[in-house]
């Protein structure tokens, strides 16, 4: 797409399309893991209105995930607590994608801004980090990924629990992996300068010991900080 | 049926209020980064450290994953990646990796 001749950031119906269309190589993926966390919630003590509101209201695949097995039929709020305390840890890489959003997408006017950021999860973030490395201006890019993913998500819980015995497993066609496919073709058209090599190899280096000493999904956070760290740390570069 | 059907539709207040402590934490870390950064002074350190923070959020969970999925998962992320080298087409690319990540398992690698 072409960006906009106007240098500041704009938000358009336009955009909006746009951002959907690019959403739609990831939208199978997201349909058999929306699926599988129907499927995998009616296996629990859930009941499809708590799955089906779960979707929409969290909009967070992998902290569902591990949310379910922590879900119980009786609640205290400690055990509250307790679950918003590890949604939190498992969602913590998406305070680095709002952080690295920032310079981007804080144009916008708060009113549009804070209910806009509802909507960031792992695919839609890297679509506008893709299209701003790119100088795009339409925040609708953004936007307008995140609403269709949104509507999917929430909308194939429903499905995935009530057939949940015939959800076939992701695994089959890879789509477990989807994600991080998505990821790492995304990064070629981010790619600036070779000054990005030493922050990137650091991030998967660190974030790799991380993930062989500590459990959990610490090690996205800690690599991508020591990415961080190192690119703030080098050199003048030319093109920042 | 209506048995079955009213099971579907339970919810105790309870229950609703663990969703929206879901919620909340989850807007938290999605609103937190973005609030932080309208408080750090954009200095050129902070900029050439924000300027490496997208690649490295995808190495940082990309190259622990594909460890994690063994030969099957490596294989498959290099083919999407040399495949979107090639083509610079996300959908082919995608295609690519996840065929290549089927057939690798299907072989019993």
């Amino acid at each position: 797409m072409q960006p906009p001749e106007k240098p500041g950031l704009t938000l358009t119906r336009a955009g909006i399309v746009e951002g959907m269309k690019l959403a739609i190589p990831i939208l199978p993926g997201i349909c058999f893991f929306g699926m599988a966390y129907g499927a995998a919630a009616a296996q629990t003590h859930m009941s499809l209105l708590e799955a089906t509101l779960s979707s929409w209201l969290v909009f967070a695949g992998a902290s569902q995930l591990v949310a379910l097995e922590l879900w119980r039929e009786n609640w205290t709020f400690t055990a509250i607590l307790g679950l918003a305390l590890i949604v939190g840890t498992v969602n913590s890489r998406l305070i680095l994608m709002g952080a690295s959003l920032h310079q981007w997408l804080g144009q916008l006017p708060a009113i549009k801004l804070w209910p806009s950021l509802f909507f960031l999860t792992d695919a839609n973030w890297i679509i506008s980090e893709r299209y701003r490395a790119q100088g795009g201006h339409d925040a609708g890019i953004y936007l307008g990924s995140g609403l269709l993913l949104w509507v999917v998500w929430g909308a194939v819980t429903v499905p995935g629990y009530l057939i949940s015995s015939l959800v076939p497993d992701p695994k089959l066609f890879g789509l477990d992996l989807v994600m991080p496919l998505f990821f790492i073709l995304m990064l070629v058209p981010m790619w600036k300068s070779r000054a990005d090599l030493v922050p990137w190899c650091v991030a998967g280096t660190v974030a790799s010991l991380v993930w062989m000493i500590v459990p959990g999904y610490a090690f996205i956070v800690t690599g991508a900080v020591a990415g961080a760290l190192t690119g703030a740390f080098l050199p003048e570069r030319a093109d920042v | 049926m209506s048995e079955r059907f009213a099971e579907w539709f339970t919810i105790t207040p309870l229950s609703f209020a663990a969703i929206c402590a879901m919620l909340a934490a989850t807007y938290f870390c999605r609103a937190g980064g973005f609030w932080l950064m309208q408080h750090v002074p954009l200095t050129a350190r902070v900029r050439r450290g924000l300027a490496a923070l997208p690649g490295s959020i995808v190495m940082a969970t990309v190259v622990p994953l594909a460890l994690r999925g063994g030969w099957p998962a490596a294989i498959g992320i290099t083919c999407a990646f040399l495949t979107m080298l090639k083509t610079r087409n996300e959908l082919i690319a995608l295609l690519a990796g996840l065929a290549t990540v089927a057939a690798a398992r299907a072989t019993g690698l």
